[in-house]
This record gives C-alpha cells, structure tokens and sequence, in this order.
C-alpha cells in the first residue's frame, strides 16, 4: 500500500506539475494513469518513489512513513521496482549485469565493491528467464532489440522482488505488436505476484482490457478515479480535453494542454 | 520554370555575404601566420643561409650512428619503460577519484567540483621539465623523480579528460539505478563507472605512450632513464652516438605505440 497525501509538485520555473493530490494504491491492484503529455502522470510516478520531490504533502509507504527521510527512502526505493519507457538500461553492459543492478538497494557502503552473490546471481537469472530473455543473459543490452531491452527493464524491476512496480509509459517507444506482448507480461508477473503496478499508458483500449483502476489526469490534477467500466466518451472527453484517436500511441494532444499550466 | 524571385534573390545576396564573411576571415588567419613568422626571424634569409651547411656538418657527424655502447643503455630504457609504466599507473590512482569529484554529475556539490577542476588545472599548467626540476632537488638523481613529475603532470590531463567523459555519460541508466535504492556511491560504481571503461582505458593508454616519450626527455633534467644518456652523448659532442641513442628511442616508441594500440583493440 502506498498513499499520496496533498502531494503537489511545483517545478522552480513555477509550473505546477502536480496539484494537491491525494491518492491510495491497493496492493496488488493494477493502476494505469491516463492523460495527456504534460498531465503530470510522470511527476506523480516519480514521486511516489522520489525522484521527484514533493513541494508539499507527503507521501506514505508501507516501509516509509515519509518518503523524505534518507533511509527510508531507500528501503522504499528498493522494494519498488520501476520500467522506463526509454528503459534505462547500460547498452554496453551484459543483460545479466543490468539486471543485478536491480540488487544495489540491497547492498551497503564496502559491499558493493565485492561482486553479486551467487544467490543473487541466480536469482537475476530467474528474472530473465521470466521475461523470456535467458539464451540472451551474456548478450550486450544494445544488441537486443526495443522490445527485448523493455523485459530487461521488467527483469531488473522483478530482482528487486519488489511490492510496487511503476512504469512510465513502458510500451510507448514499441511497436503495437510488441507493445501488446511486454505489457501483458508486466501484467501477468504483477498478477502472478500479487504485486501493485502504476502505469501510465497512452493506449485507451491497453488501459480498459488491464486496468483494475483507471487514473485519468489533466494539467496536473485528478479528473477521473474509478474501474475501466466508467470510463465513458464524456469521462475520456475530460481528460484529453477532445476525443483521442483511439488505439493510436502517437496521438498527439491538444495543443492548448501542451503547453502545461503556467501558473 | 521558375522565375527569379524577390526572395530567392535576397537569399543569394545573404549567400554571397557569408562566403565574402569567411574569405575575409581566412585572410586575416593568414596575415597572423605570417606576421607571427616574420616575428620569430623566419624571413631572415642570411640565417638560414649559414644555418644549411651547419646543419650538414651535425648531420654529417651522425653518420654512421655508433651503436658500440648499446649494452650500457639496456638498462636505462628499462627505466624509461619501468618510468612510463609507474608514473601512468600513480596517474590513475590520482586522478579517478579527482575526477569523479570534478565531474558535475559525479560530484557532491559545486564547491568540490570547481575546487577539483582547479586542482587539475594547476597540475596541468606545470610542465614536467618544471616538476621534473623540482623533483630532482628534492628526492635527488633517478628514475623516482620521473615518475612522480609524470604522475603528477599527467593527473591534470588524465583527471580533466576522465571528467569530461564522466561528464557525458547517459543519465538515464543513473537514474534507474537511484530508482532501485542505489546509493551514490553504488550509482557511481554500477551505473557510470561500466559506461565509460572504455573511454577511460583508451584515455590512459594514451597518456602511457606519451609518458613513454616524455620520460626521454625528463633524462635531460638528471631524472633517470635512456634521456640521460642521450644528454651525456649530446655533452661530449659525441653525435654519432646522439643519432644510434635517437633511433634507439624511436624503435621502442614504435613498439610502444603498437602495443598500446593493441591494449586498447583488446580493451573495445
């Protein structure tokens, strides 16, 4: 269980990225956050695990009673996995040790400097096997191909054995295909697990055939909360601010909520 | 069919603008170098005139190089080579952590980074030679004060490149690691650091040939190895073992050199 409590996020160039939101994630629950570029979806992400930090409020984590102190910061960060859409990974680096580093939240000061355990190492090899990625746990992360590299984004997230998994917008750089295939295997692993997700999608049609929950945001504030079921043309209308074109991940938004909430 | 409009001619008179602007440029770059020339008695005709057969006679007294006493320089060079090789490694041991502290990304706060950066600097503004002095006064004749003029020179070269390419490495795979509770120590040596090995290895590489053929010279100033023979030779006016020590010297820059490149194709 993670809460945000009055959680804002105002960026020092005055625009306000997120508004005072109050927010709980069930464990287990499969959330997807929808909205427009600029909505706020990446900053309520990133600070629910604090990369980005709150101007005000707070936010609560099972290991955290506030994500603001240093330590408990990091035993958060370490049960919370997270997939990127750009997945972050070191191209130059093997799959195997990409993935350990999923590990490091695990280790203290001189530690790190002894290799991974061979527990570990089997363990990460676990993960990739997961993914479907084992004949290539040797292989440099560049030679894989877009698709392959977002599992090794979702292995690194499942070494951390984690509780919560965030993914910022995981499959918006895949093709469709491809798009379909990684995010119904982050959603059969979070299922399997019983682990909480928070992503944020630009596809309505991926958001109403695996949310268990839909979070619809527009310039930074909450406008629609509830099962995929209610979410109607009136409610899409709401946060897109016109009708999307459905079923097209470069749709671009309306102009006039690119440009974000200057305050 | 297009006419010649309004606007295409505009354009074209831009065009011609910038060309006249970079002629005009390239001129003045020309009249530098030649003022700078003239400044440095290069167009004094009656010199270089006596200089030609002078340097005729020297060059007639390096042949044929006397390679009579190349048993005593066996053991210089290994020096020289020994110089290179320790005065690289003291290099890297100096200048990883400055650098790690100079980098923005890498660094704790600006303070440090700009303290660092100076640091570097002000190693990189002494030459050897100076150090090279210094150091001779102070631990006497020898391979040691060679070695820690290269370290220590070479620290204000090596830490400013080893920053800048801490400096350009991928962000994103630092932010994932953050993200999974990696300390910065942690995102230090399992995010930055596998990034720019390479880099980093071919910077070193590099700075080692170069220690190679600075450690010659840094002989000159009584600091050990295959220099001081070659400024012995110069002393006793014996050219023609000037020429065999020089193309001596030559040999194992090349092998240097090659066994550097090959380090590094190991090290892709």
């Amino acid at each position: 269980m993670i809460r945000t409590e009055q959680a804002e996020v105002v960026y020092p160039n005055g625009t306000r990225a997120l508004a005072a939101t109050s927010l709980t994630f069930a464990p287990g629950a499969f959330t997807v956050l929808l909205g427009p570029s600029g909505a706020g979806k990446s900053t309520l992400l990133r600070s629910l695990n604090g990369l980005v930090r709150l101007t005000a409020g707070k936010v609560v984590a099972e290991e955290a009673d506030d994500l603001r102190e240093p330590h408990a910061l990091r035993r958060h960060r370490r049960r919370t996995g997270m997939v990127f859409q750009q997945h972050q990974l070191i191209g130059r680096a093997t799959v195997l040790a990409n993935v350990l580093t999923g590990r490091l939240g695990y280790h203290s000061g001189l530690r790190t400097l002894l290799p991974f355990s061979a527990t570990e190492k089997r363990r990460a090899l676990d993960a990739v096997a997961r993914v479907g990625l084992i004949e290539y746990a040797l292989r440099r992360c560049d030679q894989l191909s877009g698709g392959q590299q977002q599992r090794v984004g979702i292995a690194r997230a499942l070494v951390q054995e984690p509780a919560l998994i965030l993914a910022d917008e995981p499959v918006a750089s895949l093709d469709p295909a491809t798009a379909e295939r990684v995010l119904s295997l982050l959603h059969g692993i979070c299922k399997a697990d019983g682990i909480a997700a928070v992503v944020s999608l630009h596809q309505l049609e991926f958001a109403r055939r695996f949310a268990d929950r839909i979070v619809g945001l527009a310039k930074g504030a909450v406008v629609f909360d509830g099962s995929p079921s209610k979410l109607g043309r009136a409610e899409t209308l709401r946060i897109y601010g016109a009708e999307p074109a459905d079923n097209d991940e470069d749709s671009e938004e309306p102009l006039q909520l690119k440009t974000g909430t200057h305050a | 069919m297009l006419a010649p409009s309004a606007g295409h001619i505009g354009i074209l008179h831009e065009h011609r603008r910038a060309v006249l602007r970079h002629a005009g440029l390239v001129g003045v770059i020309v009249l530098v170098c030649f003022g700078a020339l003239w400044l440095t008695g290069f167009f004094d005709a009656q010199r270089l005139i006596e200089g030609g057969p002078a340097l005729g006679q020297l060059a007639s007294e390096m042949v044929p190089p006397d390679f009579s006493r190349w048993r005593a320089w066996v053991g210089p060079l290994v020096d020289t080579l020994a110089m290179s090789i320790a005065g690289t490694a003291l290099a890297i041991v100096i200048s990883l952590p400055l650098a790690l502290l100079a980098a923005p990304n890498t660094s704790p706060n600006f303070a440090v980074s700009q303290s660092c950066r100076l640091i570097l600097s002000a190693l990189r503004s002494v030459p050897e030679l100076i150090m090279g002095i210094v150091f001779v006064a102070a631990v006497g004749f020898g391979a040691l004060p060679g070695v820690l003029a290269l370290a220590l020179h070479s620290t204000g070269m090596v830490g400013k490149f080893y920053a800048e390419a801490i400096e350009h490495v991928d962000p994103r795979p630092l932010e994932a690691a953050r993200a999974a509770g990696a300390s910065r120590f942690q995102v230090i040596t399992h995010a930055v650091l596998p990034q720019v090995l390479p880099q980093l290895a071919d910077i070193t590489i590099y700075r080692w040939e170069y220690h190679f053929r600075a450690s010659t010279v840094l002989g000159i100033v009584g600091a050990g190895g295959i220099g001081f023979e070659l400024i012995a030779a110069l002393r006793v006016i014996r050219y023609d073992q000037v020429s065999a020590i020089l193309i001596t010297i030559l040999l194992c820059v090349v092998v240097v050199d090659s066994l550097g490149a090959w380090l590094r194709k190991q090290l892709k």
